[in-house]
Formats: C-alpha cells, sequence, structure tokens
C-alpha cells in the first residue's frame, strides 16, 4: 500500500514541479548553480571511477580472453563495449545516486525541517516548482557529459594500464577500440543515462521534499533516496534494454 | 515616501484587513486538535494565541495561513474564504502574508540582504537597484547594522535573524503578519526588543498581525487581543488587563503559573 501511497504523491509532486517557472530570471540564477554542483563537481569521482574501471576490465578482459583463437584486439573491444553498453550509463549512474542522490535529499531535506520551504510557501512561491526544476534540468542536461567523458576516460585508462603491463600492445587496443564500432550503442547509453538523471534527481527530491522531523529523518530520507533510486535504475535498465536492443 | 517601489505609511495599507476564523475542525488521523474554534483577528492589533506546549495553537495558525486543510468551517480574510480558494488563488493570497518562523527559516544560501530581497525578486515589478533600496530601508527598520547585510544567515546572532526574518517578512508590505513563537531561544532583553519590534511594525504599517506565543512576558508587554488555546478548544479570549479578572481555571493555572505572575496579579487586584 506504501508503494501505490508513494507512487501517487511522487506523480503529484512531479505536476507541481514540472511547470514553467513563477520567474524565470530566478531559474536561470539557480541553474547555473545546479550544473556546477551536480554536474561539474561529479567530474573528478566519474574520472577516477572511470580510469580504474577502464583499467581493470582490461587485465580482466586480457586473463579471461588468453586463447590463440580470439584475436589480440578483442580485449580492447570488449573493454569498449562494456563501457559503452553499461559502465558509463548504468554503473555510473549508480555510483551518481550516491552522491548526487543524497545531496539533493539532504539538501530539500533540511530546507523542510528548518521551515524553509514553508517560508516559500508563504510567500506564495511554488516551493517544488522552484527547489527542484533547476536541479532535474541540470542533472539531466549534464548527465550525457559526464557519460561521454567517462566513456572516454575509461578508455584511456584501459589504454595506459594494457601498455605499461605489456598485456596489450598499443596497437591491438587501438585496433579494438575502433573494430565494429556501433554508433547506436552510444545513443543507447545516453538514452538510459537521460532516464537515469531524470530518476536520481526526482526520487531524491521527493524523499527530501516530504522529510520530516529532524536531523535522523533527513538521513532517512537520504537513504531511502539513494536505494530506491537505484533499485529504480536497475529496473529502468533492464525496460529500456529490452526495448533498444532485444 | 516611496522607498524602492514602495509607499512608506499607513495610507498604503488603510484598508480593513480583519482575518476571521469561524467554527473551525481540524483532526489529525482521527485525533481531533482543533474543535469548533472562532476568533476575529483585527487590524493594526496585535492578536495573539496563547497556550501551553500541544495545546494545538501552532495547528491554529498553521490552518489560517493554509498549510493545514481544515476539516470543517471558514477562514476569512476580509471576507474571502481560504478553504473555497483554489491553490493559484492561495498563492497570491499568501503574497498579501508575512510570516516570522519560530528558527527564523532564513535561505542558508543567501546572504542577509538577498534574502530579504528574495520575496521581492519574486513577486515585485521594481527594478533590481529599487529592490536593493527597499531591502535595505526593511533592514535598517528593524535595527540591523550595514555590516550585516553581507554576511549568510548562519554568522549571525539569533536576535538578528529574528530581525532578518521581521524585514524579509515586510518587504512587500504584506497586510497580514504571522509570527511563530518569535521569542523562542532569545534571552530577555532581546525578546522584548522584538516584541516592540513586532507591534511597532504593526501599528505603523496598520498589518493584522497573530502572534502564536507562550511567553507571558511577550502577553504582557504587546498583547491586545488575546485567545487562550486548551486542549483544542477556545478557552478565553480578551486583552491582557482582562486577564488578571479573568475566571478560567484553565487561563489563571497557564497564565499565573509562576510565583513572580502570582505576585503580578495580587498586586495588580
Amino acid at each position: 500500500m506504501n508503494i501505490f501511497q508513494d507512487a501517487g504523491k511522487y506523480v503529484l509532486l512531479m505536476k507541481r514541479v514540472l511547470v514553467f517557472p513563477d520567474r524565470w530570471r530566478m531559474f536561470f540564477r539557480q541553474f547555473p548553480k545546479e550544473l556546477e554542483k551536480l554536474g561539474l563537481q561529479s567530474l573528478p569521482i566519474v574520472i577516477i571511477i572511470s580510469v580504474f574501471i577502464g583499467a581493470i576490465m582490461t587485465i580482466q578482459t586480457k586473463l579471461n580472453t588468453e586463447n590463440p583463437l580470439l584475436p589480440a584486439y578483442s580485449t580492447g573491444l570488449v573493454t569498449r563495449d562494456t563501457l559503452l553498453l553499461e559502465f558509463s550509463s548504468t554503473i555510473l549512474c549508480l555510483i551518481l545516486a550516491g552522491k548526487i542522490g543524497s545531496n539533493i535529499a539532504s539538501e530539500i531535506g533540511t530546507m523542510r525541517i528548518t521551515e524553509q520551504i514553508d517560508a516559500l510557501e508563504i510567500m506564495g512561491v511554488n516551493s517544488a516548482n522552484y527547489l527542484i526544476l533547476p536541479k532535474i534540468i541540470a542533472f539531466v542536461v549534464m548527465v550525457p557529459f559526464l557519460v561521454i567523458f567517462s566513456m572516454a576516460v575509461g578508455l584511456i585508462g584501459g589504454y595506459f594500464v594494457g601498455v605499461f603491463t605489456n598485456i596489450i600492445t598499443t596497437a591491438d587496443y587501438l585496433l579494438g577500440i575502433q573494430y565494429a564500432f556501433i554508433p547506436y550503442y552510444v545513443f543507447y547509453s545516453l538514452v538510459k543515462s537521460l532516464v537515469f538523471a531524470f530518476l536520481i534527481s526526482s526520487v531524491a527530491a521527493y524523499y527530501g521534499y516530504y522529510a520530516n522531523g529532524g536531523a535522523l529523518d533527513v538521513g532517512k530520507a537520504s537513504t531511502n533516496a539513494v536505494v530506491n533510486s537505484s533499485i529504480l535504475i536497475l529496473f529502468f535498465n533492464l525496460l529500456i534494454t529490452n526495448l533498444m536492443l532485444n | 515616501m516611496i522607498i524602492g517601489g514602495f509607499q512608506d505609511s499607513k495610507l498604503s495599507n488603510s484598508q480593513t484587513d480583519m482575518i476571521e476564523v469561524k467554527n473551525i475542525d481540524k483532526s489529525f488521523d482521527g485525533n481531533q486538535v482543533l474543535k469548533n474554534i472562532s476568533a476575529v483577528f483585527e487590524d493594526g492589533k496585535t492578536n495573539m494565541i496563547i497556550g501551553a506546549s500541544g495545546s494545538g495553537k501552532t495547528v491554529l495558525m498553521k490552518s489560517i495561513i493554509g498549510l493545514h486543510r481544515i476539516d470543517n468551517g471558514r477562514i476569512e480574510y476580509d471576507g474571502r474564504n481560504l478553504p473555497d480558494m483554489r491553490m493559484k488563488e492561495i498563492r497570491i493570497l499568501r503574497r498579501e502574508v508575512g510570516m516570522l518562523f519560530q528558527g527564523s527559516a532564513l535561505f542558508d544560501s543567501l546572504s542577509v540582504l538577498e534574502n530579504v530581497m528574495y520575496p521581492l525578486e519574486m513577486f515585485s515589478p521594481v527594478s533590481k537597484e529599487e529592490m536593493e533600496i527597499r531591502a535595505r530601508f526593511c533592514l535598517k527598520h528593524v535595527n540591523l547594522e550595514e555590516q550585516s547585510f553581507k554576511l549568510p544567515p548562519s554568522e549571525i546572532s539569533g536576535g538578528m535573524q529574528k530581525r532578518v526574518a521581521i524585514a524579509r517578512a515586510i518587504a512587500l508590505q504584506p497586510k497580514y503578519l504571522f509570527c511563530d513563537e518569535p521569542n523562542s531561544g532569545l534571552d530577555p532583553k532581546t525578546s522584548l526588543i522584538i516584541d516592540r519590534l513586532i507591534h511597532d511594525i504593526t501599528v505603523e504599517f496598520n498589518i493584522t498581525t497573530i502572534i502564536n506565543s507562550h511567553d507571558m512576558n511577550s502577553v504582557m508587554e504587546i498583547g491586545e487581543n488575546i485567545i487562550f488555546i486548551n486542549k483544542g478548544e477556545k478557552a478565553w479570549e480578551g486583552t491582557k488587563e482582562d486577564i488578571f479578572h479573568a475566571d478560567s481555571e484553565e487561563l489563571n493555572n497557564f497564565v499565573f503559573a509562576s510565583e513572580l505572575y502570582k505576585k503580578v496579579k495580587i498586586a495588580h487586584q
């Protein structure tokens, strides 16, 4: 029953969020701040994780494809397709759900328990729209760049570990990451990431917006936001993959 | 005199803007918190809702503002019934309302000056320069020094935060001002300053002010029309002078709980 209640409340909240802002000037003042906070400030973690995953994937792929029948470039090819299809969209978004989701839920939740949201409502401001819309749009705008960046950095990480540990030659790796390249995979990955970005930001905002009580409840809202947006990411990953690749 | 696009005089708000609540009930999960409450809050007066913690006074105030939807009754803002209004109409009405929250509820991400400018930026058609003039006027009106204007709210004292919240509440020249426990967490001297400030603003701008409090010093200092809430019901209504002659047992137990006020009552009689 709670799931249905939550779903209903979420839809009603989105109905208030997804309308034109009362003042575009205020929206555009908030929007660049959110781009910076949700997008640019996520770059370090995206770089670190992508470099290491790209590197690890190259080593593991090489170890598991030690077969003379498989061409040498297959390590680069598998690393590329894994990054393109799954890591740089789904896994990266699961990680961002932790960082961005908890950030949004705790920020809005703290505003709720310190009556800042009530203050906005009393002023006659559509608080849901004012607080949540810039975050959703900023994150949806930034995520494709983060995904593309993650793909590139992951491939570079794979290249460096492959070449410096002598498990693959530069020529084989470069051939592998270009061989049988299907641009549709990038499109598929970007579509997924856009959906995930919306889910992460809106679900986190929902839990923050309806937080009540004290600091403990903000923590609980933050945890719920991360857990539930992660579950939704996995569910929508399955759904979109079935629709776009099957 | 025009300040930042706003007229700074009683004339700007000279019509009657009283709030009338009629027979309102409110329950949460079957537990009735407000029972058949009726009251009139007059303009130009500091109307006070007093009562013990958990008596329902905060629920009453939040119901009057529309943050809680009431089960029965009418809440009339100068004849306009709040429960009949659509969300859009409520938002327009709220632009006539200022509120001082218990914890000030200033926006952490904005400076003191930006906090006061915020409602102006949202709803006022005047230029940014005029908004700043207005915001500075409001901050000076509540006796805040220029050097605090650029600071974030976390770097000023609780009393100053309350003053900033008052400045923000009056920035758009509201017709109605709500104050929820304005003295909570403040020392007696600062409390007195805040009380007098609220009273002076109420009289000067002819605002309908409703204050939620259980601070007897405030009641005795600025209470003009006082409503006592006990267990969700209106148990008494009168002025601060009437309190000394009230025959309500619940009110006497609440107001004259301390030895000091017992002595004051004896002296008054």
